[in-house]
């Protein structure tokens, strides 16, 4: 049995003329909370779309729980529960009926218990008190609940969410984030697409980013941050000072571009610390103090995930095309 | 999202496949009739038959022979005419319409909405989904045909006298067994809309937009109607699905002939096995990316 959940080998996609999924090698770990990262039409949903069975790869293969997709997709989506690009139910019932329905759509799943788990998911999302009511009348929060507890039916080795948190309130985005941590602690593995950064920091050990239709980095989260470099801020009225000795560090100073907030003859100096090898931070403090810079302050910076999103899929607010 | 009910422990033993489908099937169905629009199309068929009657009860003057649809003029004589006069004034247009309108949402409806997707993934499967929905399209033109039938039997009973029936071969026969023959035809109207049903099902796998499915459905049933009108077109007639509508008189007389209900039922039955492959070709490799 392979140890990853979903693995694709130069999976593609192509719409007529334009190619929406370009030869990506996904690798989602059994066990990961994998954060599936790309701006709007990267081909994430394209992705998730295909891994799923919904649509047919051009080229490349899928593995879905160690076993080929859609090829036994019988024997794979029972123990897959999914989100696909929003929530979809019938307006005209219940969200219980719901359930109902898409739970007898699943031929494993046993349907003498199935009003007691369609229950224990409405519960699980807090739906328990409006699962009578018609999906018409639903708010967007609870639609999106609803569609998560579609996800939770059964249970499952793997949940793909895509943007599970969309439409919800701070309280709601926090349950959710509970909610998938507790998943995952239950020994599922959850694949996460979402735009909120933040969430995937706080929730993802994996991610993978997408960029017009390519991987364009993909590992652990601690490696896709290691991959960027951490910067010093340096406060000192001493600025030529700092920055000669920096330099001597191997540290590639930036340009003093006397908007970095100096203030009352302070400046700000910034330096990035060299990829290879870097010299411990400490040495760097003591050495600055040594040649008689004035401290006023001095911090390391982690390149944020943002950053690093920001410099992988660039920083145009145009839509992929 | 405080339970703690442990979903692993309630799951267990997986059901049979046949207790799977039926699963599915009862599902459904249940959609089909948790709908208003299928309510209001059955109480708008269910509305003809009260509508006719009612009219002729009214009228001081019972049509003449040979008046109005066939079957009018029978109507003062026994009640059960007024169903088999609704089927008649029914078939060319209204019941296709709405047959048209079942059929054609059956695939499309849940792209449209979505939940298609959810259903491929729970997974219902493409070929077991696809049965399902030709088994509730077909589902619709039963209930379609019974609901007539029923109000028609029902308000033909209270406004008409009830009692022996002389049939179209002049044999008369006792009212338990004519309300027998109005079932047959009843039978036989409904089996004849399955090829139409087949047909809508198929289209409704090509667009995701369901009212384009109804109305391209709709429109092929007249079509169809209109071309089995040409004379020129006599080689073509015995392949339109709307060939034998109304060859239901056959069944009225005594014996019954069975010949044009043969004909229609194997027709029928081609059209359901080439459209329903057609659908399956279509749907079974299809991407869905709604």
């Amino acid at each position: 049995m392979s140890d990853l959940a979903v693995r694709s080998d130069g999976l593609s996609k192509r719409f007529g003329r334009q190619l929406a999924v370009d030869n990506i090698d996904l690798a989602v770990p059994r066990g990961s909370v994998y954060g599936f990262l790309g701006p709007n039409g990267s081909g994430k949903t394209t992705t998730i779309r295909i891994i799923l069975g919904l649509a047919a790869a051009t080229t490349g293969r899928v593995h879905v729980l160690g076993q080929d997709m859609p090829g036994s997709l019988r024997h794979v989506l029972p123990r897959v529960g999914a989100l696909i690009e929003g929530p979809a139910a019938y307006p005209f019932m219940s969200g219980r009926a719901n359930l109902l329905r898409m739970d007898a759509a699943n031929p494993k799943a046993p349907a003498s218990t199935r009003n007691q788990r369609v229950d224990a998911a409405l519960d699980r999302v807090g739906l328990a008190h409006a699962g009578t009511k018609r999906v018409r009348a639903y708010s967007l929060g609870m639609k999106q609940r609803l569609g998560i507890a579609g996800a939770l039916l059964m249970p499952r080795d793997l949940l793909v969410l895509d943007e599970p948190t969309n439409g919800l309130d701070p309280q709601g985005t926090r349950e959710v984030r509970n909610l998938i941590r507790s998943l995952a602690g239950e020994g599922s593995t959850v694949v996460l697409a979402s735009h909120l950064l933040s969430e995937i920091e706080q929730l993802c050990t994996h991610v993978g980013v997408m960029h017009r239709g390519r991987m364009v980095a993909q590992g652990s989260l601690a490696d896709l941050r290691g991959l960027g470099r951490s910067r010093v801020r340096v406060l000192t009225p001493d600025g030529q000072m700092a920055r000669t000795e920096l330099l001597r560090f191997g540290l590639e100073v930036m340009a003093d571009d006397g908007a970095a907030g100096g203030r009352n003859g302070v400046t700000v100096v910034g330096a990035e610390l060299p990829d290879a090898d870097p010299p411990p931070v400490e040495d760097l403090a003591a050495a600055l103090v040594q040649a008689g810079v004035r401290l006023r302050g001095f911090e390391v910076q982690q390149e944020t995930l943002e950053d690093r999103f920001v410099a992988l899929t660039g920083e145009g607010f145009d839509v992929d095309q | 999202m405080t339970s703690d009910v442990d979903s692993r422990s309630i799951a267990h033993a997986a059901p049979s496949r046949w207790a799977g489908a039926l699963a599915l099937l009862g599902s459904e169905f249940a959609l089909l009739f948790r709908r208003r629009r299928t309510w209001a199309m059955l109480a708008a068929l269910a509305a003809i038959p009260v509508l006719i009657a009612v009219v002729v009860s009214l009228s001081s003057q019972p049509p003449g022979p040979g008046e109005g649809p066939p079957f009018l003029d029978r109507v003062t004589q026994n009640g059960l005419f007024v169903s088999i006069t609704a089927l008649v004034v029914t078939i060319p247009l209204f019941l296709p319409l709405t047959v048209a309108v079942a059929a054609g949402d059956t695939i499309a409806g849940e792209a449209g909405t979505g939940t298609l997707r959810y259903l491929l993934v729970a997974p219902a499967g493409r070929g077991r989904l696809l049965l399902v929905k030709l088994a509730s399209a077909a589902g619709f033109c039963v209930a379609a045909t019974l609901s007539i039938v029923v109000a028609g039997s029902a308000i033909g009973a209270v406004l008409f006298p009830t009692g022996s029936v002389t049939l179209l071969s002049g044999d008369t026969i006792g009212a338990w067994e004519a309300l027998g023959r109005t079932l047959l035809v009843a039978g036989y109207v409904a089996l004849s809309l399955l090829g139409l049903a087949a047909v809508g099902v198929f289209i409704s796998t090509l667009t995701v937009v369901p009212v384009g499915a109804m109305a391209a459905t709709a429109v092929l049933a007249i079509v169809a109607q209109v071309l089995g009108a040409l004379d020129q077109l006599a080689w073509l007639h015995p392949w339109l699905f709307s060939e034998h509508w109304l060859g239901f008189a056959d069944l009225l007389r005594q014996p019954i002939l069975w010949d044009s209900f043969a004909a229609n039922a194997l027709l029928q039955a081609g059209y359901v096995v080439v459209f329903g492959a057609l659908a399956y070709g279509r749907f079974a490799t299809k991407d869905v990316l709604s």
